[in-house]
């Protein structure tokens, strides 16, 4: 046993501290809550407006031009059919408005913070805990303050989805920053590169697959939060999900699990084959 | 090619005195240290001893000892040593993209070593362009925008960097081959284009490390003969660093070998050839002799017997 009298809680504290917080800055906290949260039914509405015969188009017309593979394409456009024929449209694109705002605020952060984090050494000491925790921790863990902060509903959804979110871009934008090669970073520096130029003209552009890998990531892993940000009252494909677990209807909780993972599909397929188009070409 | 870049090639930078060095190297110091925090400051060379335990220790590199040269306007002077000889260092520690720890560098009448960053980075700009052995090309930009790199960071005029581009492009035999990629050029193309980009800089300097080495023998061959060509009317001042001695001898006009980080002989390569200063040199040279004498030995059997075809070793 471990001995009791080393025995120290943080508990306490950091109850006191999430109490403050909501007291002293109540209001900070409401108008974030409702600067994303307009932001998000912004997105909502217009995702809405779309009839949904564009996203077919869509997404076939973008698959078709990527990779002009016709059968692929075909069944990559069905997909979102079926979520249709499902009767789950409008859940997908509430989810869907969820996943690109945090997404959006994902990118907002995470790029700057990446390049900061292949630049600056202390930069990146500090990040990569951060980091492992954003991934690694429970995320009722931070899902209970999340809602006692900003309420029920969506914007701690999209916070809980931001956090989880977050790192794959972070983490791949430096890492695609970091393996540029040397000798093409040494030429840009001999001829007078200074900092800035050799950012901007040779290791953004070279880091570009990596970094929209990691946009894919974060992508994947904003679709993983659906179910759980339902649980704090988030609506969506996950809230179905949610429901038919409770009911045992197996069924329905596959029809709408299913179309999660369609929904993945589509996104990742697209994201990827925007990815090719940016890397360096081979002839 | 044009006058104006002869003469300014032979008279130096403009303000410079006639007959002034192009490269004036003195008491050159470069150790490299592995351990976090641990530095070795420009006072710390003088300490023998000191050095003597750091080149021991696991800790530190002493890559260039006590290094001095001096480089004639408009000739182009070898560098040569082995792999891990310090010469690659030297080289780039003549543009700081290796700090030297001690020492000064004067090119052209600066004092490179006393630049700051700002200096820096227009000294590299202006008056000096590099070749690589890696070529270090942009593999997203095409050849044209590859040539036309150096131009731009400096901020030349669009038209004006396409016109010289273009020019320097066909100085090399790219014409033809703006809008390719690195990536669809073999090794000696993606080289020329390396050295397109340098010509187009116009600067009185030219680094070259190791250019021709990751290339094979027949194109070597050319791209040397190509370079010496070139350097008849340009009368640029090259300074290039090779492990061939035979390239050495093609091209240079005077040459230096190095080894374990110290310059062991300086001379012209006639002179290095009859007479090497030490066993390490002669041994260099002996490989060389080796050589000619057997293709000697080939071609008079060759003669001998019917016209033979031509033999490359």
């Amino acid at each position: 046993m471990f001995p009791e009298m080393f025995r120290y809680h943080v508990a306490g504290p950091v109850n006191d501290f999430i109490n403050n917080l909501i007291e002293a800055y109540g209001p900070v906290f409401d108008s974030i809550s409702h600067g994303i949260l307009s932001f998000l039914l912004g997105v909502n509405s217009v995702l809405s407006f779309i009839p949904w015969w564009a996203y077919i188009a869509v997404v076939f017309l973008l698959s078709w031009y990527s990779s002009k593979k016709l059968i692929a394409s075909v069944v990559l456009a069905s997909l979102p059919f079926v979520i249709g024929m499902f009767g789950l449209w409008a859940m997908a694109i509430e989810s869907l408005s969820v996943i690109i705002t945090a997404v959006l605020m994902a990118l907002i952060i995470g790029l700057p913070l990446g390049v900061l984090m292949a630049e600056l050494k202390p930069v990146a000491a500090v990040l990569r805990p951060v980091l492992d925790g954003m991934q690694t921790m429970p995320s009722f863990v931070y899902l209970i303050p999340a809602m006692m902060l900003f309420g029920l509903g969506k914007v701690p959804a999209v916070l809980a989805t931001l956090i989880y979110a977050l790192p794959p871009v972070i983490r791949l934008t430096a890492l695609g920053l970091n393996q540029v090669p040397k000798p093409v970073e040494e030429a840009a520096l001999a001829y007078g590169a200074t900092r800035w130029q050799l950012l901007k003209e040779v290791r953004l552009p070279l880091a570009m697959p990596s970094i929209l890998a990691g946009v894919n990531q974060t992508t994947m892993m904003a679709l993983a939060m659906v179910v759980i940000s339902s649980m704090i009252g988030a609506r969506g494909l996950g809230q179905e999900v949610l429901l038919s677990i409770n009911r045992i209807d197996v069924g329905r909780g596959f029809e709408a699990g299913m179309s999660v993972v369609f929904l993945a599909i589509v996104i990742d397929r697209l994201t990827q084959n925007m990815a090719k188009r940016w890397e360096p070409p081979k002839r | 090619m044009d006058a104006p870049q002869q003469q300014d090639a032979s008279a130096g930078v403009p303000g410079a005195a006639a007959g002034m060095e192009a490269i004036l190297i003195r008491d050159l110091w470069k150790i490299y240290t592995r351990k976090k925090g641990m530095s070795v400051s420009s006072s710390d060379v003088e300490n023998e001893e000191l050095v003597e335990e750091l080149d021991k220790g696991e800790d530190a590199v002493v890559a260039m000892k006590n290094v001095s040269l001096e480089i004639r306007q408009g000739e182009t002077f070898i560098i040569m040593g082995l792999s891990g000889s310090g010469k690659s260092t030297l080289i780039r520690c003549l543009l700081r993209l290796v700090e030297p720890t001690s020492g000064d560098i004067i090119i052209n009448g600066e004092n490179v070593t006393a630049m700051n960053r700002r200096q820096l980075v227009n000294f590299r700009r202006e008056k000096i362009a590099m070749v690589f052995q890696h070529y270090g090309l942009l593999p997203h930009r095409t050849v044209l925008q590859n040539v036309t790199f150096g131009l731009k960071l400096r901020g030349d005029e669009k038209e004006g960097r396409k016109e010289k581009a273009a020019d320097a492009l066909e100085k090399v035999g790219l014409k033809g081959w703006e809008k390719y990629y690195p990536a669809s050029l073999s090794g000696g193309m993606r080289q020329r284009v390396g050295i397109a980009r340098a010509l187009v800089m116009d600067a009185p300097i030219l680094l070259m490390d190791e250019p021709f080495s990751g290339l094979d023998p027949l194109i070597r061959r050319e791209l040397q003969d190509e370079m010496i060509h070139l350097q008849k009317v340009m009368h640029k001042t090259i300074f290039f660093v090779t492990h061939d001695l035979s390239e050495a001898l093609r091209m240079g006009d005077r040459m230096a070998i190095m080894k374990k980080g110290e310059i062991v002989q300086v001379g012209s390569p006639d002179e290095v050839i009859a007479n090497p200063a030490d066993d390490y040199v002669s041994r260099f040279v002996s490989d060389e002799r080796e050589h000619m004498r057997r293709a000697e030995e080939v071609l008079a059997k060759n003669r001998a017997g019917k016209e033979g075809t031509p033999h490359v070793s």
